[in-house]
């Protein structure tokens, strides 16, 4: 009797442990599923159009007689996007989290929590709303420009969208650093503040650019929001308050329109496969650099 | 200064709690300038929060309540004008485990100049200078003097508790506090550090904090016995320990609890 439900338990600890396993690989399974798809409908473009041209051409009309399919004005379009939420959001999330960690009473630090994770929790699509309805008009009046949805309304939606990231990931990086040194520095005299800039700070450094760079991430792939917001016009932008479009939006706008199959189509699905790799490349680096802490 | 002996620290009716348990209970205490005093008593008697007190670190909890005074070299520490940043610089502190800031041995040594800046900026000269007499002070120049920028976590343990020691000493403090400082140290350790002890006694109040009954007999001209909170005796320490005047001291030295 024993015996039998030794054997059952043991086929069932297999079971649970194959299941898990199941579980713990279909990530991968997946990650790499997506990625041979999304290549698959896009590489046919590769024979047909010239790789230097996609990359770094400025001209995307892919609807003319002669199409041309330079994404480079896209990709300086997601960049500088990108780069405007981030001179936005760093300071903003890391600032955040300093005070979250090292400076907020307990019930201040938990309502605190709870609005920023409620800020992560906004649909995108909501975002862009406020970007047409809200910001915009703001920005006419406030900047006197023409258009209020261009290049800084996209990036104050992305900022706004990739804060939450950074103060949580930020805040646990302090929270990390072993309170040892918080009192050492207190003990010989540092305020508050010294300790967070001569101590915490450098000795949550890897965390800290772990935060910022999920952050970017998150404004990398970000899509409606920008879609709505940033005025949506192929071009290389020149001020702050230009329109632009980027390579996530214009996947969204002209996905819908293409035939399956068509040069444009296939070229839409590279620009997948472009934007993959640059998240890529994001996560990864945010990756070793946490790695770079644990190891610490 | 006079002949009269000078007292580092005094407390008078000193009473603590952590919330609602009260962990310090009416300690009077006279701790005499330039001296050693170790204090002793079984685990949880309230050492290092009485330690803690001396330079209000222990005001981090919120939760920590304090009555009574406590006045260093004459002056009340819970008086209104006295300003935390320079109780700090002239109460030092040294901890159980050796908590060297995660920055460069450098670094470490001139933190405190450089967080109080005494007469502006100092100056590269100012601190090389620092860092070579703190460290000559602890007996780590020779070791560490080819080594200022490797990362202070990175040393032996007693190394890193003798740089803890070291870059109080820059800011030239009154009063030393040690919690326990050998008790992460091994026998090699623990001397040296009760050497170093020695040097600097005369010019620092140096409270010391021991679990090790010899040690607190080697290393200290005063004893404070503690138990539950308050301060059963406090006596030289030959005496403390050959007469013992209250019985509880005499069993704890004896080792019947503890
Ligand atoms: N942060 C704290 N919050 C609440 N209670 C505390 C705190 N720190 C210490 N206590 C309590 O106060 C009492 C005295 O603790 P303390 O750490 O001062 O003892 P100690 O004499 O240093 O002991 P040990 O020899 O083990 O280091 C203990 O009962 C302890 O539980
Ligand atoms: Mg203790």
């Amino acid at each position: 009797m024993a015996e039998r439900r030794n054997g059952m338990e043991m086929v069932a600890e297999k079971a649970i442990e194959l299941l898990i396993r199941i579980c713990g690989i279909s990530a991968i399974v997946f990650v790499f599923g997506i990625f041979f798809f999304v290549f698959r409908e896009g590489a046919p473009a590769l024979a047909k159009i010239d790789l230097g041209e996609f990359l770094t051409g400025g001209k995307w009309i892919p609807t003319s007689h002669q199409p041309r399919y330079g994404v480079g004005a896209l990709i300086v379009g997601t960049l500088s996007v990108t780069a405007v939420a981030m001179a936005i959001a760093v300071p903003f999330g890391l600032g955040a989290a300093v005070f979250v960690s090292e400076f907020c009473g307990r019930r201040t630090r938990e309502t605190l929590k709870i609005v920023i994770e409620l800020l992560a929790a906004i649909p995108s699509v909501v975002w862009g709303f406020i970007g047409l309805s809200v910001m915009s008009p703001l920005l006419i009046h406030g900047f006197h420009v023409p258009v209020g949805v261009n290049l800084f309304n996209g990036a104050i939606l992305l900022a706004l969208m990739s804060v939450p990231i950074m103060v949580s990931i930020g805040e646990d990086a302090l929270k990390a650093v072993p309170d040892s040194y918080r009192e050492a520095a207190l003990a010989l005299g540092a305020t508050r503040w010294q300790t967070v800039w001569r101590v915490l700070v450098p000795a949550a450094r890897n965390g800290l650019l772990a935060a910022v760079l999920l952050g970017v991430g998150r404004a990398i792939g970000e899509t409606m929001a920008v879609l709505m917001a940033t005025g949506h016009s192929i071009r290389i932008p020149e001020t702050l308050f230009d329109p632009v479009c980027t390579l996530t939006a214009t996947i969204a706008a002209e996905l819908g329109e293409t035939s399956k199959g068509s040069t444009h189509y296939q070229v839409l699905f590279l620009i997948g496969v472009l934007l993959f790799s640059i998240t890529f490349v994001v996560n990864l680096a945010a990756d070793l650099v946490v790695k770079g802490i644990r190891k610490r | 200064m006079s002949d009269a002996p000078v007292h580092g620290l005094t407390t008078r009716g000193l009473n603590l709690w952590y919330g609602t348990f009260q962990a310090l209970l009416d300690v009077n205490l006279e701790i005499p300038h330039g001296r050693i005093t170790s204090m002793i008593g079984p685990s949880g008697c309230g050492k290092t929060t009485l330690l803690r007190c001396f330079n209000r670190v222990n005001e981090r909890y919120g939760y920590v309540k304090t009555t009574g005074e406590i006045r260093i070299l004459g002056k009340n520490i819970y008086d209104p004008d006295v300003s935390l940043i320079e109780l700090r610089k002239s109460v030092g502190m040294v901890f159980q485990r050796p908590n060297p800031l995660p920055l460069s041995v450098y670094e470490n040594v001139v933190f405190g100049l450089r967080i109080h800046e005494p007469g502006g900026r100092p100056g590269r000269g100012e601190l090389d200078a620092a860092v070579e007499k703190a460290l000559g002070e602890v007996g780590l120049w020779k070791d560490l003097k080819d080594r200022l920028q490797v990362r202070a976590t990175t040393l032996q343990l007693e190394q890193q508790q003798k740089l803890c020691i070291a870059r109080l000493l820059p800011l030239k403090p009154e009063v030393i506090l040690m919690d326990e400082p050998c008790s992460a140290l091994d026998v090699g350790g623990t001397r040296a550090i009760e050497d170093l002890m020695f040097e600097l006694r005369g010019r620092y109040t140096i409270l010391i904090v021991t679990h090790n009954m010899s040690q607190a007999r080697r290393a200290s001209d005063e004893c404070v016995f503690m138990l539950l909170g308050r301060v059963i005796e406090h006596r030289r320490t030959e005496d403390l320990f050959l007469t013992p005047s209250d019985p509880r001291t005499a069993e704890y030295i004896e080792g019947r609890y503890g």
